[in-house]
């Protein structure tokens, strides 16, 4: 099978529906007296989405870089398919990462590079293919996110921001990974353009029946996008369960946080 | 009386002891930085080399980088070459004239160039334009979250970002510097022939007659070793860089200093190890 054909992609990762695709348990991490991760515990189930919600500097950010294997946790594991990540050497990192895909905030496009060339780059770069051939699946993604093909063209600096956040999204999926991670997938965007890219991620998972992970604290983003949500609070989770089980959590923190109350147990510390 | 005496005398000896233990405390701290650092930036270094001999490698990316270092630095080292060569010539006729000793003009040239004048300043020419390249590009790719787009993209970023640029700049500057030596010897000549009067045959014969190969060896195993300097710092530096715009520009700062005061440092060790 190609790595990169689809749709047979799709139906041996939705035959493996139910099984465990990552498991996160009590991670920690600390910047010197810094607690940020104080024992997270997630599990979610291939081919689900799960969005992690939670106001700034609660560890949202830390925790995906964890998982991604950019930050090293202090103490717990993390396991994709039944393998530990955590400690591993770079040949299997290597092979752990190609499962991958990653959407950033600020969408992290390559200046230097055409916006071809950045959809292309893990596929050349990074898993040796040949550039006619990268460039032909960097031209259909950046289509399938709504662009024309002569975008592929330009450089970064050229597009605005909404388009930026396409291509990235184009760039995340180009390697059709079988996890895909959205890092505040709408921050800077307005409502409309938010809406639009919620919608391509929502397509974008279920045409490669990937399991995604998304942290946000844009709360239409997360009922747009998740199947599951978890509320980190503290470096930790306080409450996970179904999108649907949100407006009734009976959880305070989920309740302060889904309407936006400065009264209640999250409290901001200001300077 | 005596008791308040005492008691002032007692509120007195606390804070000196304070200050006096805030000294410690202080010069503790700057020294354990200090080796913290240290070796953060040899296992920076051993990591960069690493990758440097570790397959795959990004021809495109070194190519990039041999234009970048090599090619665009020419005109500025060229110029620093040419006129220190020049200025060498004028200062070393004043000094010698008063000794009878105009005929040392061209071998002081040919020397003070090969051996010191071209590496040191090429390198600190380097330092400043590619030092200061290198760590604002790497480090506004940290801040832009860049560099972990290349770790999630399966491309490790020591390969693609660092190697490169070291063996670039490491295989470059001796090829500047062996350019600079003949600009700077150049523009010694034109000085003693055009302005000074001096014969063009008997000048250039006297280049000759005191130049040995080690004079121009020494030099481009120092111009080597600030290449190396400069691209593994501005590497470091960016790599470490804080966040924002104040983060990029000390991380800039800090490789063209960094770079420059090692090259100074080098230059004497690499002298004491050909010369002494």
């Amino acid at each position: 099978m190609s790595p990169l054909d689809t749709t047979k992609q799709t139906k041996a990762r939705a035959s493996n529906g139910g099984a465990t695709k990552l498991k996160i348990e009590g991670v920690y991490k600390s910047f010197g007296s810094n607690h940020v991760l104080n024992g997270v515990d997630l599990e979610i189930q291939q081919g689900k989405s799960l969005v992690i919600i939670g106001g700034s500097g609660t560890g949202k950010s830390v925790l995906l870089k964890c998982v991604l294997g950019i930050l090293n946790p202090d103490k717990g594991s993390i396991e994709i398919d039944g393998q530990e990540t955590v400690g591993l050497g770079s040949k299997d990192r290597d092979a752990v990462m190609r499962k991958f895909g990653m959407l950033f905030q600020g969408a992290a496009l390559f200046d230097s590079l055409k916006v071809w060339e950045n959809v292309a780059f893990g596929l050349i770069q990074g898993r040796g293919m040949d550039r006619r051939q990268a460039h032909e699946i960097a031209i259909e993604k950046i289509q399938a996110v709504g662009l024309e093909a002569g975008v592929g063209e330009l450089y970064p600096a050229e597009i605005s921001g909404g388009m930026q956040k396409r291509v990235g999204l184009a760039r995340a999926v180009a390697a059709n990974p079988e996890i895909i991670f959205f890092d505040e997938p709408t921050t800077g965007l307005d409502p409309i353009m938010s809406d639009v890219i919620n919608d391509l991620i929502v397509k974008s998972v279920k045409e490669l029946g990937a399991t995604a992970l998304s942290i946000t604290h844009d709360m239409a983003s997360a009922r747009k996008i998740a199947d599951h949500i978890a509320m980190i609070h503290e470096g930790k989770i306080v409450w996970h369960g179904p999108v649907s089980d949100l407006d009734s959590s009976g959880n305070e923190y989920v309740d302060q946080f889904i309407h936006g109350r400065a009264d209640g147990p999250i409290t901001r510390r200001v300077a | 009386m005596s008791a308040k005496t005492d008691k002032k005398a007692g509120a007195g000896k606390i804070p000196v002891i304070s200050s006096v233990l805030d000294i410690f405390e202080h010069t503790g701290n700057a020294i354990l930085t200090f080796f913290e650092k240290v070796g953060h930036l040899t296992a920076f270094t051993l990591r960069g080399v690493m990758h440097c001999f570790l397959p795959p490698t990004f021809f495109k990316q070194l190519m990039r980088q041999f234009i970048d270092i090599g090619y665009y630095s020419l005109p500025v080292v060229g110029m620093t070459a040419l006129f220190t060569g020049m200025v060498l010539a004028l200062q070393s006729y004043t000094g010698m004239t008063r000794f009878n000793a105009e005929s040392a003009i061209a071998g002081v040239v040919v020397l003070s160039v090969t051996r010191e004048l071209a590496p040191v300043l090429a390198g600190l020419m380097v330092a400043g334009r590619v030092g200061a390249a290198i760590a604002a590009e790497i480090g506004t790719m940290r801040v832009t979250e860049q560099i972990d787009a290349l770790t999630t993209l399966s491309v490790n970023p020591f390969k693609y970002l660092v190697a490169p640029r070291i063996i670039a700049g490491t295989i470059t500057l001796p090829i500047l510097v062996l350019i600079g030596d003949v600009i700077g010897v150049f523009g010694g000549y034109a000085v003693a022939v055009y302005k000074l009067g001096f014969s063009p045959g008997s000048y250039m014969s006297q280049t000759w007659s005191i130049l040995e190969s080690v004079d121009v060896v020494s030099g481009l195993v120092k111009a080597a070793a600030f290449g190396f300097i400069v691209t593994i710092l501005g590497c470091y530096h960016g790599y470490h860089s804080g966040r924002g715009a104040q983060g990029v520009g000390a991380a800039t700062t800090n490789a063209v200093v960094s770079a420059s005061i090692m090259i100074l440092i080098f230059n004497y060790f690499i002298t004491q190890i050909f010369f002494s």
